[in-house]
């Protein structure tokens, strides 16, 4: 199987690894860290062929270092991905994916009557709220609940 | 116990404390009981109503009026000038919150008073209601007249009726209650309008017993607290109301299996869910909780903007 991905997909000597994404993620983890504007070489496989997921996506960006916050965020939408620090062709570090406390400034509050809209001087801010597999997002301002699918189904 | 309410937001019921709770329906018994018009003395407090609401803003205003304080505000966010020219409310509260020693607002946005309350500069906001959100008062006043009626906030069989899955008073009630021991719940609603799952999951955890029903009637013997609330018409068609009609608004002759100490309550305005027969009876305390709207109010102020209380055990 690494085989057949390594065909697929190029190898990188510097940057990041995500890997063993769900099918069909791919794009929103690409705009969950902005990337869609970046000027580095970017490899994406999609619908690749994985024996635990099935299917699954992938991406490679090259000379760019995901942080741990931000390996954080990419828990929220893919629990199970890997993230590897390439350095030299080399796997160098593999990133923790724990769900952070706080999401901040990356979604929109699913509720429209939620005063984060509209109001330029503020982040949205959600808590997570997480029990067994269920995880669950607290707005700071509405404190409405929204569900990880809402969430991220919506971005 | 400390004042540790001084000089805090109250924006959300959550956030307080048993102890914090249990301090302000004190005090506010204590100021029922015994007025004090020096309270707020030389304060000057802000009454900010973005969305008008008659009663919220008489009783507050009442209250701090009430303890030698002066208001200022406006009554409907509407009619401002900088409403009009499309300010947004993050600058109108740090030019409001610059003139004043507290600072009270209503606003239609839900989490408007947590946005305010950052923005502030350390004056204390309070909340009187933000959108669908919280109303932390109407639930202060509500437990204040719990405790006034009953003697007591623990073991206490307390049913909610109505819309209760909208209605911001019986989510924040049942929040409140849910930080004393031995409290027993009865939720009675439409199917459609059923208590939200991660409030009787909250009640759960916190070891709570509630049970949901479809009668008033079926539980009117056990209970010592009958809170009521509106169920919208328009959320129906027509011969599914006239069925919730006859489940879900109270009259007299439903009260006749009660106990002697059996309270109802309701965060008023009524349109028809209490009969107007049910006001005579010995159990009606609406207007009761009502007026005692501005004793409550009178005790959070007073303890978010004083230090010590005079004649409250702290």
């Amino acid at each position: 199987m690494s085989t057949d991905n390594k065909l697929q997909v190029e190898a990188i000597c510097h940057g990041t690894v995500i890997d063993h994404i769900p099918a069909h993620i791919g794009f929103k983890i690409l705009n969950l860290f902005q990337m869609h504007g970046s000027d580095q070489r970017i490899t994406i496989g999609l619908n690749l062929p994985s024996s635990a997921l099935g299917s699954k996506d992938l991406i490679k960006i090259e000379n760019v270092v995901i942080s741990e916050d931000q390996a954080s965020q990419l828990a929220l939408y893919a629990p199970q991905a890997t993230v590897n620090q390439i350095e030299d062709y080399q796997v160098v570090a593999k990133l923790p994916l724990t769900l952070p406390e706080v999401i901040q400034g990356v979604f929109r509050c699913p509720n429209s009557n939620c005063i984060a809209h509209g109001e330029p001087a503020v982040d949205s801010s959600f808590r997570v709220l997480s029990e067994a597999d269920d995880v669950k997002l607290r707005c700071k301002y509405c404190e409405k609940v929204f569900s990880r699918e809402i969430m991220t189904e919506r971005h | 116990m400390a004042n540790t309410l001084y000089n805090k937001h109250i924006i959300s019921i959550p956030e307080l404390s048993r102890d914090e709770l249990a301090l302000i329906v004190a005090t506010a018994g204590e100021l029922k009981a015994r007025p004090n018009p020096t309270l707020l003395k030389n304060k000057v407090i802000a009454s900010c109503f973005f969305e008008a609401s008659t009663r919220t803003r008489l009783s507050f205003e009442t209250a701090i009026q009430r303890l030698g304080g002066s208001v200022i505000g406006f009554p409907d966010g509407g009619n401002t000038s900088s409403g009009k020219k499309g300010e947004t409310l993050a600058d109108s509260v740090r030019v409001i919150s610059s003139y004043v020693d507290g600072f009270v607002m209503r606003h239609p946005k839900e989490g408007a008073a947590r946005l305010a309350s950052e923005f502030s500069e350390g004056v204390p906001v309070v909340n009187g209601g933000d959108g669908a959100n919280q109303h932390p008062t109407q639930t202060l006043l509500d437990l204040f007249s719990i405790y006034e009626t009953q003697g007591r906030l623990d073991n206490l069989n307390i049913a909610m009726v109505g819309d209760l899955k909208y209605g911001r008073t019986v989510h924040s009630l049942t929040q409140a209650l849910s930080k004393f021991e031995g409290n027993r719940f009865f939720y009675i609603a439409p199917d459609a309008l059923a208590m939200p799952e991660h409030l009787l999951d909250e009640l759960t955890a916190a070891g709570h017993p509630y049970s949901l029903h479809s009668s008033i009637t079926d539980v009117v013997p056990e209970l010592d607290v009958l809170y009521m609330t509106r169920v919208q018409k328009e959320r129906f068609d027509e011969s599914e109301y006239a069925h919730i009609k006859a489940a879900f608004i109270l009259n007299a002759a439903m009260l006749r299996d009660a106990k002697p100490n059996m309270k109802v309550m309701h965060p008023l305005p009524r349109v028809d869910e209490i009969t107007v027969d049910v006001d005579k009876t010995p159990h009606a305390y609406y207007f009761e909780q009502a007026e005692n709207g501005v004793y409550a109010r009178e005790a959070l102020l007073a303890l978010v903007l004083n230090e010590q209380v005079e004649g409250v055990a702290q």
